[in-house]
């Protein structure tokens, strides 16, 4: 009997959690404001549902989105990486460099340049943990260099589509059951990355360490080896994005993908990612980078101003934090008042 | 594991067989001026509850920090199946079979109930990946075991420290421990889930687990412990069966320690200073209800969590209360912040001096000057000469042994660091002073200090509570005697008729009595 | 038996605490071995070490050209006019060492450059006299650091995260009021402010309002009680709140008064260049807390001095002018003042490792050392 009293309680605490679950995962609230927005902007804006601004929103999305997935890793360990943008723009030259000047088949350039990002990772991480410098100022430090690399490399020229091998744009176009290429891959990303950081030891390690470094010690997890690997991960991925946008834009600058790392915090903050690390999901960052990249694509379709872009980004992070704030106090609160005695 | 040994409870096994499972072998460790341990040694053995009792400070828990690979200590080991080995650390003290429950929960407060049990020995299923149904069909598992309702898939932030206390316990349970450490795990607890962990405490022991716990409460060692050990200042006293002891023995073997308490100079008891009415803050205390005198020393005993700092934290102006009334001189006051607490002629010597007393990296002389800068220089510029001067007087007064008052704070022994501490509330000139906690960690001369300076403020007029842990000093401070229990007086006792025994079976909620008794 | 205890107890006790008297006062007087010491802690301070490392860059400025210190604030590469190039970063650092000191920091100044500045052309354009515009443009970056400082004091945000959003709405701002239009033409009040000198000496206004500003930084910082709680907040959040300290009016003065000097900053810009757009000041941000870091402040608080900030301020600009004369592009400096950040923090933190070995050594005592852990860094 007093089994299936605890049956009956589980139950219905399922269903409540459930329900409850729904109004406080960060992730569907995201997902059902999206769909309302995007409906929005397509009764005002027929264009908007155009196949050929679909597959574009949705492949820049997709780049940001896995760079949010890489920034949500390092993110979840308490820490930060300012230095995502140069980390992408280097890599987007480099590989571009590789194709045009060394003639390095495209699997293996792109190859090098994944593993250049993770370098680029690994270079922070080292900085962070052995030398232990907080991340702000490390990658504050590097988001400066790796782009004065890119200065170096560029040398100053670009690269145009025309230096690259024919075709080799297609691909940001290219799509699969009317899916965008970069869709397919940014879903992989997140799927591979979100299961990893549920079922597997490292990625609880990951968030044991955001949540508590010092309980994290006594059950003999090394702090340092997971925030290391975060960021060498984390860079790995930047690399991923930065291979996708040199063949989204297929013309490079120095300069390319400057002021994309506050839109990839933007976009992990907005996700539901807490920036005092431990809590949050990949598929909560990636869906913050598809938000923020509809946001864009509404002004213009919409033909409203462009500048409006940056206070926009601005004021959803203050949103999206504040209100997390606050309805945490408050069931902090009712948590409290409900231990009344 | 010795599993297969099948031992009555109550009965103490034959230990002159095989090695006891874990030993402290003359175990000896100092913190600075304090000497912690000094060659304790001591057997766990299998299928046995060992209880380890003594007063604050005695001891107690640096053992058990020696045994969850916290500490190493300074000579003598922690033996392991007859060897001497040296634990690494907690993770590898685990790995050896070692299971502790802390008093201080330490969980991860964005991870949920399930994981926090399981975390760092999770069960896996297919392709070696997280079985998360397992995990809280399993936490359920200990969680009904112990007749506890906790819902394993909500997070732990924002949890009571008795849930936290629970989770930290069902931790220790998840593993196939052979040892089982306990530290004060009843702190928190109600009396229902006290039994509960009773329960599994003796079935854990009839599986042939070695079990140190840990308390101050007599009456809990002498219902669950088949032997129990007295520690005092660091020294071993006795071990015996506890069929063979009295509440009265243990006692006597506990205070005899070298404790001196500073006799209580008698001081004139003037008009009411503070006078607190009904005072409710929710989920930490209700109707609270006291009064204190200029000259008075009010005693605010207790256990762990029944409310008293709380208490202090309202009146101090760090939280609101959410009912009832505090009169400072007859006028009803309410205080938004410290600063108009202390603005009002309230000081509070707060209970952890590092985390909120004392700002390391600043001097004695900048510790003692901050609540009264803005008084001390009107013309906002600072001047080294008064501050010192004014550090200097007090360091005189409270005879705080430094090599001057620019010394760094981090670099004073405990007692010193808590006398600065009460410099610094002192040089508010205060009229209420609430002191929590006053001599914990701090070694016994200091204490006997503290205790004369404490004296001294109320001969000189000052209203003063006292929360203390540490009943002997209650008893022989205060002229009045507050208990409370789960956050309700349940006693309110004067100095004449205060006795531990009284003070203990009210803060223990055993029988209510005072004006305001509830339950 | 409590009452036998304490008499028993008393007269072993009582005696060492007499003893213990003459100590105290024994200690207490000044004596002449702590004035050496104090002398050689002072070599060792990182201020010291800053002072070293400008006067080898000046040397070596000097041997790549030797116009180098030529007293020239303006049209060549040399020392003084990369500092007066660096004057509102310099100013916005002075504000942003108390910010980091407590603990905090603020990302947000540079984007409050472009809106002061925008908020500046626009009214100018509107016809509104200087003496009107400017005060509105001063009392626009108050509340944009207002708003910061009470987003993270009252709901408890990170610094971090508040003032990563402000930087992109207030740069948003800065966008919504001019566009992608520019405003030049100030009257002469305003470019005489920018690029001319204090009657009768070299010295330009700037630099005369970066001096005067860091003579009351240093002072309000190091000689005044709203300091003294500025130091504590950043060692001990708590303590100094159960002090008395207004932990979270304090923080927000600060940010506000980040705000009023980021829009002043915003200011000398404009004047500088005669001319605002909205992207003006994008970037700045990072040379600030390079200052700010490379000037000794510990980036997690408790820890720094407005005089080790002024120092880094003039080590940067003569590194940049050195960098400039060898021919060193600016993208390329920025190589070098990244890899300088990181030195910068990396060097005493090496430094206090081999100080907390030395201590232990020396000592022999067992001091329970915690273990700072990587990650302890957002706030």
């Amino acid at each position: 009997m007093a089994s299936n009293v605890a049956g009956r309680r589980s139950a219905r605490s399922r269903a409540g959690a459930l329900i409850g679950g729904f109004a406080r995962s960060r992730e569907l609230t995201l997902l059902a404001v999206l769909l309302v927005l995007a409906a929005l902007v397509a009764i005002e804006a027929p264009n908007f549902l155009s196949s050929n601004n679909v597959v574009s929103v949705t492949s820049l999305a997709a780049i940001i989105a896995i760079a949010a997935v890489g920034e949500a890793l390092v993110i979840l360990t308490k820490n930060i990486d300012l230095s995502v943008e140069s980390t992408m723009g280097l890599v987007a030259f480099v590989v571009a460099v590789l194709l045009k000047q060394q003639n390095v088949p495209m699997p293996v350039a792109w190859a090098l340049g994944i593993g250049l990002g993770m370098a680029l990772g690994m270079v922070n991480g080292i900085i962070i943990t052995v030398f232990r410098v907080p991340s702000i100022v490390a990658t504050l430090g590097t988001l400066s260099i790796f782009r004065g690399l890119t200065y170096l490399v560029a040398n100053g020229h670009e690269i145009n589509a025309n230096d690259l091998p024919a075709g080799y744009t297609n691909a940001a176009s290219q799509t699969f059951f009317d899916i965008p290429l970069f869709v397919i891959l940014a879903v992989a990303v997140v799927a591979v990355a979100g299961l990893a950081l549920r079922y597997t030891v490292f990625g609880r390690q990951l968030y044991a360490v955001g949540s508590n470094a010092e309980a994290a010690a006594t059950i003999g997890i090394r702090s340092r080896t997971t925030v290391f690997l975060a960021f060498a991960l984390g860079g790995m991925l930047a690399g991923v994005a930065g291979v996708l946008w040199g063949i989204q834009f297929g013309q490079l600058y120095a300069s390319s993908a400057s002021g994309q790392s506050l839109a990839i915090i933007a976009a992990v903050v907005v996700g539901g990612v807490s920036i005092a690390g431990g809590s949050g999901t990949v598929m909560g960052a990636a869906i913050g980078a598809l938000f923020l990249g509809l946001i864009a694509n509404a002004l213009n379709v919409l033909l409203l101003p462009q500048e409006w872009l940056q206070m926009i980004y601005g004021a959803v992070i203050l949103f999206a934090v504040s209100t997390d704030a606050i309805i945490q106090r408050r069931t902090q609160l009712a948590k409290a008042r409900s231990r009344i005695r | 594991m010795t599993e297969g040994v099948p031992v009555a409870a109550g009965e103490r096994p034959e230990a002159a067989s095989a090695p006891p499972p874990v030993a402290l072998a003359g175990v000896s460790k100092r913190f600075a001026a304090t000497q912690a341990l000094a060659d304790v040694s001591l057997d766990l053995l299998p299928g046995e509850i060992h209880g380890l009792v003594g007063e604050n400070g005695a001891g107690k828990s640096t053992i058990v920090k020696l045994l969850a690979g916290i500490y190493q200590p300074d000579s003598g080991s922690v033996v392991l199946d007859g060897k001497p080995v040296l634990l690494h650390g907690p993770a590898h003290a685990r790995s050896l079979g070692i299971a502790v429950v802390h008093q201080e929960p330490r969980l991860f407060p964005d991870l949920t109930v399930a994981e926090n049990v399981f975390i760092g020995h999770s069960p896996s299923g297919r392709f070696g990946a997280l079985d998360w149904r397992e995990m809280r069909r399993a936490a359920d598992e200990i969680f009904a075991s112990l007749s506890v309702h906790l819902d394993s898939s909500a997070v732990v932030r924002g949890l009571s420290m008795a849930d936290q206390q629970l989770i930290e316990i069902a931790k220790a349970l998840s593993v196939e421990a052979r040892v089982l450490v306990l530290d004060e795990p009843t702190a928190s607890l109600s009396a229902h889930e006290v039994e509960r962990l009773f329960d599994i405490v003796r079935q854990t022991r009839d599986r042939g687990v070695a079990v140190l716990f840990v308390s101050h409460r007599l009456e809990e060692v002498f219902e669950l412990c088949d032997r129990a050990t007295v520690l005092r200042d660091g020294r071993h006293i006795v071990t015996a069966p506890t069929a063979q002891l009295t509440a009265a023995d243990l006692v006597r073997h506990m205070v005899g320690r070298s404790v001196s308490l500073f006799p209580r100079t008698a001081a004139k008891i003037g008009d009411v200073l503070l006078d607190v009415r009904n005072l409710t803050r929710l989920g930490a205390f209700r109707d609270i209800s006291f009064s204190v005198r200029a000259g008075e020393i009010v005693g605010l005993a207790g256990l762990v969590g029944a409310g008293r700092t709380e208490v202090a934290r309202v009146l101090f102006g760090l939280d609101r209360a959410d009912a009832g009334q505090v009169l400072l001189d007859g006028k009803r006051v309410s205080f938004k912040s410290p600063s108009a607490a202390l603005g009002a002629g309230i000081a509070y010597v707060p209970e952890d001096r590092h985390l909120d007393g004392l700002v390391s990296g600043f001097s004695i002389a900048e510790n003692v000057t901050l609540p009264i800068l803005p008084r001390l220089f009107p013309r906002l510029f600072t001047r080294r000469s008064r501050e010192r001067s004014l550090a200097a007087g007090y360091s005189e007064r409270l005879r705080i042994r430094s090599t001057g008052v620019d010394e760094l704070v981090e670099a004073l022994s405990g007692g010193n660091q808590q006398k600065v501490v009460i410099a610094k509330w002192l040089a508010t000139n205060p009229r209420v002073l609430i002191l929590d906690e006053p001599t914990r960690g701090v070694d016994i001369g200091a204490k006997v200090e503290v205790h004369r300076i404490i004296s001294d403020l109320a001969a000189a007029g000052l209203g003063i509570i006292l929360i203390s842990s540490e009943l002997p000093e209650v008893l022989a401070m205060s002229d009045r005697i507050i208990v409370l229990h789960e956050g309700v007086m349940s006693a309110e006792i004067p100095r004449a008729e205060a006795s531990e025994e009284r003070v203990m079976f009210a803060a223990t909620g055993q029988f209510a009595e005072g004006p305001s008794s509830g339950e | 038996m409590t009452n036998e205890q304490p008499a028993a107890a008393r007269p072993q006790d009582t005696t060492p605490v007499s003893a213990e008297a003459s100590v105290v006062t024994a200690g207490r007087s000044g004596n002449p071995i702590s004035w050496v010491r104090r002398l050689l802690s002072a070599a060792a301070r990182w201020e010291t070490l800053l002072l070293a490392i400008l006067a080898v860059v000046v040397y070596e400025g000097m041997q790549i050209s030797p116009y180098f210190l030529q007293l020239d604030f303006w049209n060549s590469p040399n020392f003084g006019a990369s500092v007066s190039g660096t004057m509102e970063v310099a100013i916005m650092a002075l504000a942003m060492t108390p910010i980091i000191i407590t603990g905090d920091i603020d990302l947000s100044v540079e984007s409050m450059v472009g809106l002061s500045g925008a908020v500046l052309g626009v009214l100018w354009v509107a016809g509104l006299p200087l003496v009107v515009v400017i005060p509105i443009v001063l009392g626009v970056g108050v509340l944009g650091g207002l708003f910061n400082g009470l987003m993270v004091t009252r709901l408890g945000l990170p610094a971090l995260v508040v003032t990563l959003g402000t930087l992109a709405l207030y740069r948003g701002l800065a966008n919504a009021v001019l566009g992608t239009s520019y405003v030049s033409n100030f009257p002469s009040e305003l470019t005489t402010f920018g690029f001319g000198y204090v009657p009768g000496t070299a010295v330009p206004w700037t630099l005369l309002a970066f001096l005067i500003l860091a003579v009351v930084f240093t002072a309000v910082m190091h000689l005044t009680w709203l300091g003294r709680q500025v130091f504590a907040v950043g060692k001990n959040k708590d303590a100094a709140r159960y002090s008395g300290v207004r932990v979270a009016s304090l923080r927000t003065a600060l940010f506000a008064v980040s705000g009023l000097v980021a829009a002043f900053a915003g200011i000398v810009l404009a004047s500088r260049y005669n001319s605002v757009r909205a992207d003006n000041g994008t970037g700045l941000t990072l040379t600030v807390v390079l200052i700010v870091v490379l000037g000794g402040v510990d980036i997690n608080g408790g820890k720094g001095t407005i005089p080790g900030v002024i120092l880094a301020v003039f080590t940067l600009a003569a590194l940049q002018s050195a960098l400039r004369l060898a021919g060193v592009s600016s993208e390329y400096q920025n190589v070098a003042i990244g890899l300088l950040l990181i030195f910068s923090v990396i060097t005493p933190q090496i430094a206090r490792q081999f100080r907390v070995l030395v201590d232990r050594v020396r000592s022999g005592r067992h001091r329970p050392v915690r273990d700072p852990v990587p990650g302890e860094v957002v706030r």
